[in-house]
């Protein structure tokens, strides 16, 4: 495993995940992606499931990829890497020779299309099954390499072109799928939540670190801050992406072996939804007056959840 | 048999169950001429992010957040004896002037600020702002 501790050391791995790929200005995919590759010295084999980063980042005859990289569905990111890594481990049994030094890692990145919804039943079967990989879902909260639709993660509240705000309607109604219980639920050794950018850099370097190098299915959901669809600044990205954590409508946590639960960062002083809310354009109908009730509403489903965190990582059970 | 990564000996000549070394020449560290990195998307920008090295505390915020992988590193040996990076530059051919660098910096009068594409590196910094007219 790589040691990851400080970021003066981080900043000499040589990137295998380039630029020149066409994500859109401050898009997070590439902050998460790059972070996620870099952490590991191992030789890697990555499955992209289509989505913004897959087609962004293999534009003919261009890769952005230094690592060997499969270009599949949008719905079997999970099930194009579980056959990969069942190949390999063909390969060594019936050759010992054949990656003796066992140093190929096993990696999919999905977005939140790719795995909340459509993706979701080869992730669930590649899990139970348990193969030997991490799968990286890049949670923008909805369908947006296609014009932002909505997904089962769009959070309650947030206009996308498939809940759209208006007289009658304050958007999306369902709430936001909690998929990173429902990964631990499966008995992963390993899950985690994580963002971008500078301030929780290490947090996320070193999930990703942990996570390839445990043996098994293991699962990381990142929150990845869409300036096009959501509606910010490119230059803000990173910024809305701590609010997540500090409004704590996006928590740090891991999870081990599917019930150890541990908060790998607690805000100071949580701070009100509004402060994250009021950054994203998605979200502005929601300041009318007529609206208010929903941002108690969405208040409150913080509260609750954070209370439940807390009080089971206390339990410890 | 070979590694995988002994198996993957040019592109053309792929073998079954082989692996990509990241790097076609991981020696020299020379990429392919298909990886992104040889392509251009510096017109995208209308802006461009400009760095000031005289500031620079070497935080490395801007490597970490840079979507497109743009910060330029040397790795060097400090005091104590480790390896750690220092930024040397952009690379204009990759960066798309979203400004997350910026936002980042850490410095008390940033290290990189925003400058319209036209003005040229060096007058950008001249204009500088110092301590007064932060
Ligand atoms: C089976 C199938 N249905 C629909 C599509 C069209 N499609 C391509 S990308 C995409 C949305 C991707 O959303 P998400 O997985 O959240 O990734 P994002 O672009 O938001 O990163 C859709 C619907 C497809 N490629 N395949
Ligand atoms: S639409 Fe959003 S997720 Fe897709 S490339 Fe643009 S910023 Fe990134
Ligand atoms: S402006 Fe954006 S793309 Fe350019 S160097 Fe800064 S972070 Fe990278
Ligand atoms: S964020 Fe600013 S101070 Fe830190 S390394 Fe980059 S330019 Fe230097
Ligand atoms: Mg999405």
């Amino acid at each position: 495993m790589k040691n990851i501790s400080n970021l003066k050391e981080f900043a000499c791995t040589p990137d295998r995940f380039q630029g020149g790929h066409r994500l859109c200005p401050g898009c997070a995919h590439g902050m998460i992606v790059r972070e996620v590759v870099n952490a590991t010295e191992d030789d890697l084999v990555i499955s992209t499931a289509t989505g913004c980063l897959e087609v962004c980042s293999a534009i003919y005859p261009y890769t952005s990829w230094d690592v060997s990289w499969l270009h599949i569905g949008f719905e079997n990111a999970a099930a194009g890497i579980s056959g990969a890594e069942a190949m390999y481990k063909a390969l060594s049994r019936k050759n010992r020779l054949y990656n003796e030094d066992r140093n190929v890692k096993f990696v999919a990145f999905g977005g939140d299309g790719g795995t909340y919804d459509i993706g979701f039943q080869s992730l669930s079967g590649a899990t139970e099954r348990g193969h030997d990989f991490l799968y990286v879902c890049l949670d923008n909260e909805g369908y947006m390499n296609t014009g932002g639709q909505r997904s089962s993660s769009t959070p309650i509240g947030a206009h996308t072109t498939t809940s759209p705000r208006g007289r009658v309607s304050y958007g999306e109604k369902n709430r936001k799928k909690d998929l990173t219980m429902i990964m631990a639920a499966h008995g992963c050794p390993y899950v985690a939540t994580a963002v971008p950018g500078s301030k929780h850099w290490k947090d996320l370097a070193a999930k990703a670190a942990k996570a390839i190098s445990t043996a098994g299915p293991t699962f990381i959901n990142a929150l990845s801050p869409c300036t096009t669809e959501w509606k910010f600044k490119p230059e803000d990205t990173v910024e809305i992406a701590d609010l997540a954590v500090e409004t704590c409508m996006f928590p740090l946590y891991e999870i081990e072996d599917g019930h150890k639960l541990t908060i790998t960062y607690r805000p100071k002083q949580k701070l009100p939804v509004e402060e994250y809310l009021s950054r994203q354009g998605r979200f502005s109908h929601l300041f009318k007056p007529e609206n208010s009730w929903v941002l108690e509403e969405i208040q409150k489903e913080v509260d609750r959840y954070w209370e439940y965190l807390l009080r089971r990582e206390e339990a410890g059970v | 048999m070979a590694t995988p990564k002994e198996m993957m000996s040019t592109w053309d000549n792929i073998q079954f169950g082989a692996v990509l070394p990241s790097f076609e020449d991981p020696e020299k560290k020379i990429r392919s001429k298909f990886n992104s990195y040889n392509y251009e998307v510096a017109d995208w920008r209308v802006e461009k992010p400009v760095f000031n090295r005289n500031l620079c505390i070497d935080c490395d915020f801007c490597w970490v957040s840079c979507p497109d992988s743009c910060f330029i590193v040397e790795e060097v040996v400090n005091k104590r004896g480790k390896k750690q990076a220092k930024i040397v530059g952009i690379n204009y051919n990759l960066c798309k002037g979203c400004g997350v660098c910026v936002d980042v910096c850490p410095t008390p009068i940033k290290s990189l600020l925003m400058f319209p594409e036209f003005v040229e590196t060096q007058e950008a910094l001249n204009k500088w702002p110092t301590k007064d007219n932060k």
